[in-house]
């Protein structure tokens, strides 16, 4: 479902001296439908930056990156944006939303984007809710006043609230209480038990233990010191 | 599927000075597309040129019209592009009282582009023009009432029930939310997005704001002097910029 | 005083008062500019009709000149004075008997035929001028035929009102072309306009614009579907003659608001009373 092969990564920082910091050479991973796969190195070694690179977030310098059967490496904008609206589902530890837009629509927005009667997206998108424990009262609250925890748990709804093929995780349970973390991991589990392909970044090992099928250290995709 | 907008290698210069230098781009029918730089980057002559107000010196402008499949705007004559203006294009300036008729009430405001295009039914136009000033938050008592007396919110979200009102294909936006409070843009921000999305609206949007096109903006093109340095996916520009004017543009916006 | 030339205007300007009233013909409905004259009486008393009546009489030819349809009113009388001095012609109050009638916002009540011309006064000949002020713009609606903004005047006056106020000057529609002004006529006038077998030509001194209705023109007066054009008049009969078919003018007879309706053309009226019709108030 999701192929990373032989991908590489710098920054060229036009700004400062022309100065260019590599991240990553090399990169390849496999994610098979029903696999959830775990990028884990130390902190600064390229994992949120290789997942951005699978979201089409951050360009990669060369390689393949194939989630799909639609190659976001080559991609034209208008691909990459299919693919995120039907296959490709991404948790981020930030949220964005325009302001002042209800929580209960900033959930269901996927839903209506990829053409579900909002009738019926709202219905998912409140079960989803009350499912992550976000108290009916907020539901018609925008998400931007919420606490760091409330955030991140509709965040986790907006990636949840349709069933992506495939889906990358930043850190879903940070920041999360044990109770929203069981449920985190629940949902989770469920997609891995309807064929999607995951990939995540999880500081939190017991978390990661429970839901991953397997670990990619990142740290072997640093390039050599120049 | 066909694109809905084809520009290729549009050139307008004023005397030696350039306005704008061999853009190309493609837009998909419900694409969004911002285009940012700072003041002088071209990017109002630019949309100048697609909408058919300022001819280029230099290129194509080609437009899948509904009856006649892509046709070059810059080879119609003034009928046809200002058929096509009320029909299939709006055009939102960033001053209302640009794209407004002051001296005429919110609903005839509203109800001009459907007279231009035939419609001679009074009570069928008041009834459109009703319908989508309710869809803009405008209150059927404020219909009468002529724009001068809006605030500049209202005006603007007035300006945009005037020009969808015709069910367009493609929106031009000037600066949408400039001039506006913060919360008043959030609002027409939500209503701009709400809108595109049901309407299956393509748009070109303008703006220096990054803010602005991030939310609102599928495709990011970054212009400087004249010339598109970088494009691509909104975010991808914004988080990982390629180009040096691109990367200050960045760094320079302040965080709240 | 056989120092004019006749009708006052020399020849040459006669000549280019004329080429611009066959192209004016020639486009039913589209202004021509023409090169308008200081002529010897103030802007807004008829400039521009009078320098079309000066080029269009003949020796020939039998004046009659209205004002609001009355044949005796300074305005009135002062052309017809001018044209009797400058260029000898016989004059009328008669419409029937005339060839060339001058008018100022009427068109007589008596149909006109195919060997009469009548002259309107314009003062503002563009309809658009109200609602789109840039000359460049108006220009560029006319060529394009792009005249929604008319009927947004008509829907502001709806909106307003509850029915389309516009009494006067009403826009209208000339052989499925142009949106013309016909000059302040009341809205009653308007249906005359349309079909008719005399020469209308029209002309603002101040504007320097003429232009023109051949014989058997197709003329529209604007409206909307559920609110269709009415030519409107006072609901009373004329106190003089007794006509309740003829436009009425309002008239104050007393300091605690008397009214009486009599015929505004004042020709129709006397003709009716010569013939005997009498109205309430008739002495």
């Amino acid at each position: 479902m999701i192929e990373v092969e032989n991908v590489g990564k710098s920054f060229t920082l036009h700004n400062q001296g022309g100065v260019s910091i590599p991240v990553l050479a090399g990169a390849a991973l496999r994610v098979a439908p029903g696999e959830c796969v775990a990028l884990v190195g130390p902190s600064g070694a390229g994992k949120s930056t290789l997942m951005r690179m699978i979201h089409g977030n951050y360009l990669a310098d060369g390689g393949h990156i194939v989630v799909g059967g639609v190659d976001v490496a080559l991609a034209d904008p208008r691909q990459i944006i299919a693919l995120r609206r039907a296959v490709l589902g991404h948790v981020s530890q930030f949220l964005r939303v325009v302001p002042r837009v209800p929580t209960l629509e900033v959930v269901a927005e996927p839903l209506v984007t990829l053409g579900v009667a909002p009738e019926e997206a709202r219905a998912r998108a409140r079960a989803l809710l009350a499912r992550i424990n976000i108290p009916e009262a907020l539901w018609p609250l925008s998400p931007t006043t919420f606490s760091g925890g409330e955030q991140q748990r509709v965040n986790i709804a907006r990636g949840f609230v349709h069933d992506y093929p495939a889906l990358l995780l930043d850190e879903p349970t940070a920041s999360l209480d044990a109770g929203n973390r069981e449920v985190v991991l629940s949902l989770i589990l469920e997609a891995k038990a309807r064929g999607a392909a995951i990939v995540g970044i999880f500081h939190d090992a017991d978390a990661r233990g429970r839901v991953c099928d397997r670990e990619v250290d990142v740290g072997h995709f640093t390039p050599a010191a120049a | 599927m066909t694109p809905l907008l084809e520009v290729r290698a549009v050139t307008k210069t004023y005397g030696a000075r350039i306005g704008c230098r061999d853009v190309d781009f493609t837009l998909w029918p419900g694409e969004v597309m911002g285009v940012v730089g700072e003041s002088g980057s071209g990017k109002s002559t630019l949309l100048s040129c697609l909408s058919g107000q300022l001819a280029p010196d230099a290129g194509e402008v080609l437009f899948d019209t509904r009856a006649g499949g892509p046709r070059d705007i810059l080879a119609m004559d003034e009928a046809g592009r200002r058929m096509l203006a009320r029909t299939d294009w709006a055009f939102v300036h960033q001053n209302p009282r640009d794209g407004l008729r002051m001296g005429v009430s919110a609903g005839g405001n509203v109800g001009e582009r459907l007279m231009a295009v035939g419609a001679r039914h009074y009570g069928d136009i008041r009834a459109r023009a009703a319908d989508w000033l309710a869809r803009v938050d405008i209150t059927a008592d404020r219909m009468d009432d002529r724009p001068g007396t809006f605030s500049g919110g209202m005006q603007q979200r007035l300006q945009i029930a005037r020009n969808l009102v015709t069910g367009p294909r493609l929106v031009f936006m000037d600066e949408p939310t400039g001039g506006l409070d913060v919360s008043v843009q959030a609002r027409l921000l939500d209503m701009l997005r709400g809108l595109v999305r049901q309407m299956g609206l393509s748009a070109v949007i303008v703006t220096h704001d990054l803010a602005v096109v991030r939310l609102l903006a599928d495709r990011l093109m970054v212009m400087k002097g004249g010339h598109v340095v970088e494009a691509g996916l909104t975010d991808q520009v914004l988080d990982d910029p390629q180009h040096g004017y691109t990367q200050l543009l960045v760094s320079s916006v302040l965080q709240v | 005083m056989t120092d004019y030339n006749f009708a006052y205007l020399d020849e040459q300007t006669k000549r280019m008062i004329r080429r611009a009233i066959l192209k004016a013909l020639a486009i039913p409905g589209y202004q021509v500019p023409f090169a308008s004259r200081e002529m010897p009486m103030p802007y807004g008393w008829g400039t521009g009709g009078v320098q079309v009546t000066a080029a269009t009489l003949t020796p020939g030819d039998r004046l009659k000149v209205i004002d609001q349809g009355a044949d005796d009113t300074t305005n009135a009388v002062s052309i017809r004075k001018f044209f009797e001095r400058t260029a000898q012609v016989a004059t009328t109050t008669r419409t029937a008997e005339a060839s060339v009638i001058q008018t100022r916002h009427r068109i007589p009540e008596t149909p006109l035929t195919a060997e009469q011309v009548l002259v309107y006064q314009v003062p503002i000949p563009e309809p658009l001028r109200f609602l789109e002020p840039s000359e460049v713009e108006t220009r560029k609606m006319h060529e394009l035929s792009d005249y929604g903004l008319m009927h947004v005047k008509l829907y502001e006056d709806i909106a307003r009102h509850g029915h389309i106020a516009t009494a006067y000057a009403y826009p209208v529609l000339v052989a499925d072309r142009y949106v013309m002004d016909p000059s302040p006529i009341p809205k009653f006038d308007n249906p005359k306009l349309s079909n008719c077998p005399a020469i209308q030509l029209f002309g603002a001194g101040r504007e320097q614009r003429i232009y023109a209705l051949p014989p058997h023109t197709k003329v529209v007066s604007l409206d909307f579907e559920d609110h269709p054009f009415e030519p409107s008049k006072a609901d009373a009969a004329c106190a003089l003659c007794g006509d309740d078919a003829s436009y009425l003018d309002e008239v104050i007879t007393d300091d605690a608001g008397t009214r009486m309706f009599v015929c505004s053309d004042t020709d129709h009226c006397s003709a009716r009373r010569d013939a005997g019709h009498c109205g309430e108030d008739a002495a």
